[in-house]
């Protein structure tokens, strides 16, 4: 069993590095053939990102573009974009992993190249994401968000100094931070059967101290807001191969709404990955009928909000009912709560009432 | 009734007794100011006289401090001293020239730098109220040396000579040297003065100037060329142009017996056919007597001469412009052009206003070289006969079509391009707007001849900049491909394992092979600068 799994991740690697050395290949048989360098992709512009209903995700067209450095106005991120792909084969020869604020102040050494601000460099990873068809946890470049993940699940790690150790994840009553580590370990096993994804992280604590994740017999994930996609990443794995069903609980308001929906069908930013949407999720609350139906303390809904639900109304991600109708209830009521809402009917309600009730429902 | 009890007085006061009540009208209006119109008068005489007979001037002027500055007063007593190789003056002439208010030379129509007799005189006589000194002239015209010592009587407008020597002459000398005492400010006036000397070093490329300042120092101003424009020749009065007094005053001297030949005799351009045209179109009768004129003949001939139309355009040959050529040996060499820098010279063609023939040449300069001493809004040199101007810019007229006719866009011009622009009026009769002549009234022939002359030049020098411009964008490409593609080329080679970075020369070849044709049209303009039509 440890055996293998190490097999396995360092296989990942392997091919993510052979990859990388046959772009540089590439770049190198064209300056020897005296061509300027290259590269195609698909297109990331927003005519070519198409809403697949069929898997519920937004993906990218078969639109294509040339990134050529001969074009006076390529050749700078040309440049950078294979400076990049050295970095990320240096972070996998010497098992390294790095973040995307790192990669930009590494670049900074480097004359001429160095990126002007973090949009530029997470712009050209974004690139060699496209390029490769491979997220950039694979080339180990990590965001710095850190959400966190806790219940009775034993994993076991992969990254160097921790191969074959194992861990079960309520060994820490803060969580466990889902990092590089985390995201790269293997599942070994698991008492829990559904997982449940919280947008805040007192709300997370409430639900560890309140021993939520017996009484439901649920993984705990706590977000930290939208959320990353090494989270994303996880919820997926645990979806697919643990056969665990996911519930979403976020504020009721329209960014709530959204976090909920990027879990499920993942973001227009990463139109160009699949593996990181987990379309089986469901979204149980906050919703507006909630907020009718448990008379929740709210707040009203500001001119802000309100351009954001009719945004969200209009995104085909939306079109299934429970949506419009959450979304048209939103609009209706003009009030949004968040889930500290529950707190006036005592500190332990939302545990003892409201979560059974809705996970019910689902 | 009573008598009133202020006694008013009358008198009468000479011309040099009303300069020295109102000095500032001449320009020495301060200590500072005082010192540059000293120089700027004796100067200008100077090389007056040596244009006149086509002589490369040369000139040394020295000014010395003979009492250290007053604290309180902010002024010091300083010697002038201006030796030139020009005319000479006959020595009967000398003690007028420089002790009485109008008397001079060049009254006739012909352009020269003076023309009221004033400028000299006045010099004096601010040396002597300030300093109570004579003034030194020694001057010969080749034969033998004169030289006097003297002063002005100001409430007569005369000379007072105190004396007077001849001296032989072996050497055979030609030339004039002034000195006299005055009060000024040299400190505060001394970076005027020096671009007063550099402007005129400017327009006179043929005159070689020297000056030793109070502190000793040398400022050497060369000669770049020994070509002299052709002098100017002394022309008769065009109608156009004419006034009532003058008129009056010529047909009291006239010989001639009919209104006909007077015409004729008189005025430029006016042959048998237009004297009779004129005439008939006057309403006199071309057999009238010019002596017999009565005053409303007078005024009604000047009022129909202003009127018809049929006159020859005034004669132009009054008129010494320097030519597009000695213009820019001038400017090249005052603002050390080199042949990268953009330099265009025009001359328009002779025009009139009233009556008055006037050319217009500009010029107009830009360069690397200029970029270092101008920073930034355009520099403007003004001249008027080649005298430069150098005070109010902003309310002269060649300032307005600078900065309100032309639209510098049009042309590529940012507003931080340092453009050097020049403009040289030569005239009979320069509009000045007032009596300080520092500054061009704008007279619309004039304006308009100015504007066309810097437009004309300003579409070369569009050119110019858009060929800067786009040489400046081909290189910074070849850069571009410099700094990059070796980084290409070494990421590359180390993402694929290979030991040596790929060769990126056949690339940089490539890039490269634009170069010859872009090198090809920087090489066209410095013509496109000088070229002319
Ligand atoms: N350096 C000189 N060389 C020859 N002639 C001179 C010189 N300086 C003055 N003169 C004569 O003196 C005259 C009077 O000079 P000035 O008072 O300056 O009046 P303007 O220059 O207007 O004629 C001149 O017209 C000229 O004939
Ligand atoms: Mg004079």
């Amino acid at each position: 069993m440890q055996e293998k799994t190490i097999r396995e991740s360092d296989k990942q690697r392997e091919s993510m590095e052979r990859a990388l050395k046959t772009l540089g290949n590439l770049i190198y048989d064209q300056i020897t053939n005296r061509e300027f360098p290259w590269i195609m992709m698909q297109s990331r512009s927003m005519d070519n990102i198409i809403y697949d209903s069929e898997i519920k995700q937004y993906v990218l067209g078969d639109k294509m573009v040339r990134r050529h450095s001969r074009n006076i106005a390529h050749i700078r991120p040309f440049t950078q974009f294979i400076w990049t792909a050295w970095f990320a084969r240096e972070l996998l020869r010497l098992r390294k992993t790095s973040t995307l604020r790192e990669v930009y102040y590494s670049a900074r050494g480097q004359r001429d190249i160095e990126f002007k601000n973090q949009t530029e460099s997470d712009n050209i990873i974004t690139d060699l994401e496209t390029a490769l068809n491979r997220p950039r946890e694979d080339f180990n470049v990590y965001p710095e968000e850190r959400s966190a993940i806790f219940g009775d699940l034993t994993i076991e790690y992969t990254v160097p100094g921790y191969e074959g150790k194992r861990m079960n994840l309520t060994e820490h009553p803060d969580g466990v931070m889902i990092g590089p580590a985390l995201t790269s370990s293997e599942f070994i096993e698991t008492s829990a059967d559904k997982v449940l994804v919280i947008e805040k992280g007192a709300m997370f604590t409430r639900l560890v101290e309140e021993r939520a994740h017996e009484r439901f017999n649920a993984l705990l994930i706590h977000t930290a807001g939208q959320s990353p996609r090494s989270t994303r990443t996880i919820i997926q794995r645990l979806c697919r191969d643990k056969k665990m069903p996911v519930y979403i609980f976020t504020d009721g308001d329209p960014w709530g709404i959204h976090i909920a929906m990027v879990i499920i069908s993942g973001s227009i930013n990463a139109a160009h990955l699949r593996g990181l949407a987990t379309p089986e999720a469901k979204w149980i609350g906050v919703w507006a009928t909630d907020i009718i139906n448990y008379d929740l303390p709210t707040e009203n809904l500001t001119d802000f909000d309100l351009k954001r639900l009719k945004e969200l109304k209009e995104d085909p991600r939306y079109r299934e009912e429970l949506w419009q109708r959450e979304i048209n209830t939103f609009m209706k009521i003009g009030k949004k709560a968040e889930l500290e809402a529950f707190s006036r009917y005592g500190l332990t309600y939302i545990v003892d009432e409201y979560l059974p009730a809705k996970l019910e429902l689902a | 009734m009573t008598k009133p009890e202020v006694e008013i007085t009358y008198q009468s006061i000479s011309p040099s007794d009303f300069f020295y009540r109102n000095r500032e009208i001449a320009g020495f209006s301060n200590p500072s100011r005082a010192i540059y119109a000293a120089v700027r008068e004796l100067l200008e005489n100077s090389l007056d006289a040596c244009e006149s007979i086509s002589i490369p001037p040369k000139i040394y002027l020295r000014i010395t401090e003979i009492t250290p500055s007053d604290a309180e007063r902010e002024s010091a007593v300083y010697v002038l001293r201006i030796e030139d190789n020009g005319t000479g003056i006959p020595s009967e002439h000398i003690p007028r020239c420089f002790g009485q208010v109008f008397y001079g030379s060049k009254y006739n129509l012909k352009q020269a730098r003076g023309t009221f007799g004033l400028g000299g005189t006045i010099t004096v006589l601010y040396g002597q109220i300030t300093t109570h000194k004579p003034v030194k002239v020694v001057s010969s015209t080749g034969v033998e040396i004169h030289e006097y010592e003297m002063m002005i009587d100001i409430e007569y407008n005369r000379p007072m000579i105190l004396r007077h020597t001849v001296l032989e002459n072996k050497k055979g000398w030609r030339g004039t040297i002034v000195e006299l005492h005055l009060e000024g400010d040299y400190t505060r006036s001394m970076s005027k003065l020096y671009e007063y000397l550099k402007q005129t070093a400017m327009v006179c490329p043929y005159a070689d100037i020297t000056f030793v300042d109070p502190k000793g120092r040398l400022y050497r101003f060369e000669s770049a060329t020994n070509v002299m424009p052709k002098p100017p020749k002394t022309v008769r009065p065009h109608p156009h142009g004419i006034d009532v007094e003058t008129l009056r005053r010529m047909t009291a001297t006239s010989k001639v017996k009919n209104m006909k030949l007077f015409m004729i005799e008189q005025f430029q351009g006016v042959g048998v056919m237009t004297a009779e045209k004129f005439l008939n179109f006057a309403g006199i009768d071309p057999k009238t007597d010019p002596k017999s004129l009565s005053p409303d003949d007078v005024v009604k001939l000047v009022r129909a001469a202003k009127e018809f139309k049929e006159f020859l355009r005034p004669d132009a040959s009054c008129l010494s412009p320097l030519g597009e050529e000695l213009l820019s040996t001038g400017i090249r060499k005052e603002l050390n052009l080199t042949e990268k820098d953009f330099l265009r010279v025009y001359q328009r063609h002779p025009s009139t206003y009233s009556g008055f023939p006037f050319i217009v040449e500009a010029a107009i300069a830009l360069g690397r070289s200029l970029s270092k001493n101008e920073e930034g809004s355009k520099m403007i040199y003004r001249f008027a006969n080649r005298i430069p101007l150098l005070f109010d810019e902003s309310s002269c007229v060649v300032w307005k079509v600078v900065n309100k006719n032309i639209n510098w866009s049009t042309y590529k011009v940012s507003n931080d391009t340092p453009l050097v622009i020049a403009v040289h009026l030569c005239s009979t009769k320069i509009p000045y707007k007032s009596v300080g002549k520092e500054f061009l009234a704008d007279q619309p022939e004039v304006e308009k001849e100015i504007t066309n002359a810097l437009r004309h030049i300003a579409r070369y020098l569009r050119l110019y900049i858009s060929r800067n411009i786009r040489l400046a964008k081909e290189k910074r490409r070849l850069n571009v491909f410099e700094k990059f593609l070796p980084k290409i080329a070494e990421f590359s080679a180390k993402l694929a394992d290979k030991p040596e970075p790929p060769d990126i020369k056949p690339l940089l070849n490539a890039v490269g092979a634009e170069l010859p044709e872009v090198e090809r049209k920087i090489r066209e303009v410095p013509q496109i600068a000088g070229e002319n039509d």
